[in-house]
């Protein structure tokens, strides 16, 4: 039998203004897998990972999360189905004015009628999942950009989604911290069994905890498959990508 | 083989002459213009819309009540304060070359109420809340505090801009009180203690003359501006894009944007209630 497709985007096409991003994109990810997408800066990729999750609209196409095409619908129909999403942004994009229970526990109050205690045993659970203790009180500016991401994934799978977007979770990170991000979005995905797509630019961390990868380069999906088949594509830009970490042999 | 003649020129783009650079300005300017002004339009309706669907975030609202309307009684009170006293001073020593020092204290009161008490005080806003505002709701933008509100089924336009136009709409009008007492009362002082003009006469002749319809005048600009130089400041903050930079110009053109609207509109407003 097929494995169920959480997402499915079909023909999608997005340009802005005369700057042509995305031209034809078809991409499936499989329910509980999590799937890389490589490619280089001004590829396209989070103007892709943003078409997913509804905040922008394409030019032709369609984006499907669990058969449901997201492009037609109007706010409230998308922020329905925005429920089934968590998103982990590049820069955290945690509310600087709150601390970060206030951050974390921000989806509950807004979705979730639950007592205080309630939030703070939540809040607590997911900070222990992503590694972090005792930091409740503090504001984001007193964090590390590590634990800004950790505390970003905690907020992003507060409500228990079926799909986390984790766009560039790397970028700018040391090589400790990065390992870390690996683990947490690996353990992400065995103990809440979520769907994940990572857009990524780093080789190793995209080879660490892909189920699959999809190369995206100007505007379109060159090659895809498993990593080990990834390893061997012929596609020249994904070679030439992959020979950056891995060498010419 | 022989070349074309104009291959053989240097590949160089065509410089305008001035006329030309001078009438493109023109229509570059013209076009920003109407962008803006259909963006704001654009943006008043949406916040229109959201305003009235549940649910309703009193919270953010009161707080920003406060932030516009408490924190700004200060500034206001001592702007009318000293708005009505150097009014008070030119137009007593004006109104001495005729002998016709009574007429001091209508001449304060009607200024203040109908024109200093809305645009001195729409100004403050402006200057203290709305460039904060402005400034808030850009550097959210480029930090993806917006795109992370959305991503969390929360829609921006309500969370963000509601509390924050409904604020300008009520607390300028509440300020422009403030101004029209502090103001009056400073205008007092001048006239009567500075001046000797007697206190009897300055209050009979500004109650004969003066009427609710000066005052209630005053609010309705009050009103207006506020309505306004809240909705170009979140539209500018809400567009910002191009980090630290692009926050700095957007918070530059809300504060131009905005004292251009409050001067535009005092005319307009005025003519139309009269």
């Amino acid at each position: 039998m097929a494995a169920q497709k959480m997402i499915q985007v079909i023909d999608l096409h997005k340009s802005f203004g005369t700057n042509y991003v995305l031209r034809g994109i078809n991409l499936e990810v499989e329910t509980g897998s999590t799937c890389v997408i490589l490619g280089g800066s001004g590829s396209g990729k989070t103007v892709l990972m943003k078409h997913i999750i509804g905040l922008l609209k394409p030019d032709r196409g369609q984006a499907l999360i669990e058969g449901e095409d997201i492009v037609p619908l109007g706010a409230e129909e998308l922020a329905k189905i925005r429920m089934k999403f968590g998103m982990v942004f590049q820069a955290a994009a945690l509310f600087d004015s709150m601390t970060v229970y206030e951050n974390v526990s921000f989806p509950l109050r807004e979705h979730r009628k639950l007592s205080e205690a309630e939030m703070r045993r939540i809040v607590g659970e997911k900070l222990s999942i992503v590694g972090l203790q005792d930091v409740e009180d503090k504001y984001p500016a007193d964090l590390s950009g590590g634990m800004r991401k950790r505390v970003g994934l905690a907020r992003a799978i507060v409500l228990d989604p079926n799909i986390v977007l984790y766009d560039e979770p790397t970028t700018g990170l040391d090589p400790i911290t990065t390992e870390y991000v690996d683990e947490m979005i690996l353990d992400a995905k065995k103990k809440l069994g979520v769907t994940s797509v990572v857009i990524s630019h780093d080789v190793a961390s995209a080879f660490k905890v892909a189920d699959n990868v999809a190369f995206l380069s100007e505007g379109l999906i060159v090659d895809h498959g498993p990593p080990a088949q990834m390893r061997n594509s012929q596609q020249p830009m994904v070679k030439l990508f992959l020979q950056t970490w891995f060498g010419k042999n | 083989m022989r070349v074309p003649q104009e291959l053989e020129k240097p590949l160089r783009p065509k410089l305008p002459g001035p006329l030309t650079a001078f009438v493109e300005s023109i229509g570059a300017g013209t076009i920003k213009l109407m962008t803006d002004v259909g963006g704001v339009t654009t943006l008043a309706w949406s916040v229109a819309r959201w305003t009235i669907r549940p649910p309703y975030r009193l919270q953010n609202f009161f707080v920003q009540l406060d932030f516009v309307g408490v924190g700004s009684i200060f500034i206001v009170a001592l702007t009318g304060l000293f708005s009505g006293m150097v009014f008070a001073h030119q137009s007593a020593r004006a109104f001495q070359i005729f002998n016709a020092e009574s007429l001091v204290g209508p001449t304060v009161a009607l200024t203040i109420t109908r024109e200093l008490a809305p645009v001195f005080t729409a100004l403050m806003v402006t200057m203290r809340a709305v460039s904060a505002m402005t400034t808030e709701l850009g550097t959210m933008r480029v930090t993806e505090q917006v795109d992370a509100l959305e991503t969390m089924a929360v829609n921006p336009i309500q969370y963000l801009l509601v509390p924050r136009v409904l604020a300008g709409l009520i607390m300028v009008p509440v300020l422009v009180m403030v101004f029209d007492t502090t103001g009056m009362a400073g205008g007092y002082l001048i006239a009567v203690g500075v001046h000797g003009v007697s206190a009897g006469t300055f209050l009979s002749r500004t109650q004969q003359w003066m009427e609710a319809a000066d005052i209630f005048e005053g609010l309705v600009k009050g009103a207006v501006f506020g309505l306004t130089v809240a909705l170009i400041g979140c539209y500018k903050g809400f567009g910002a894009s191009g980090g630290a930079k692009g926050v700095g110009q957007a918070t530059t053109e809300a504060m131009v944007a905005s004292a251009l609207s409050i001067f535009i509109l005092d005319y307009l407003v005025g003519i139309t209630l009269h």
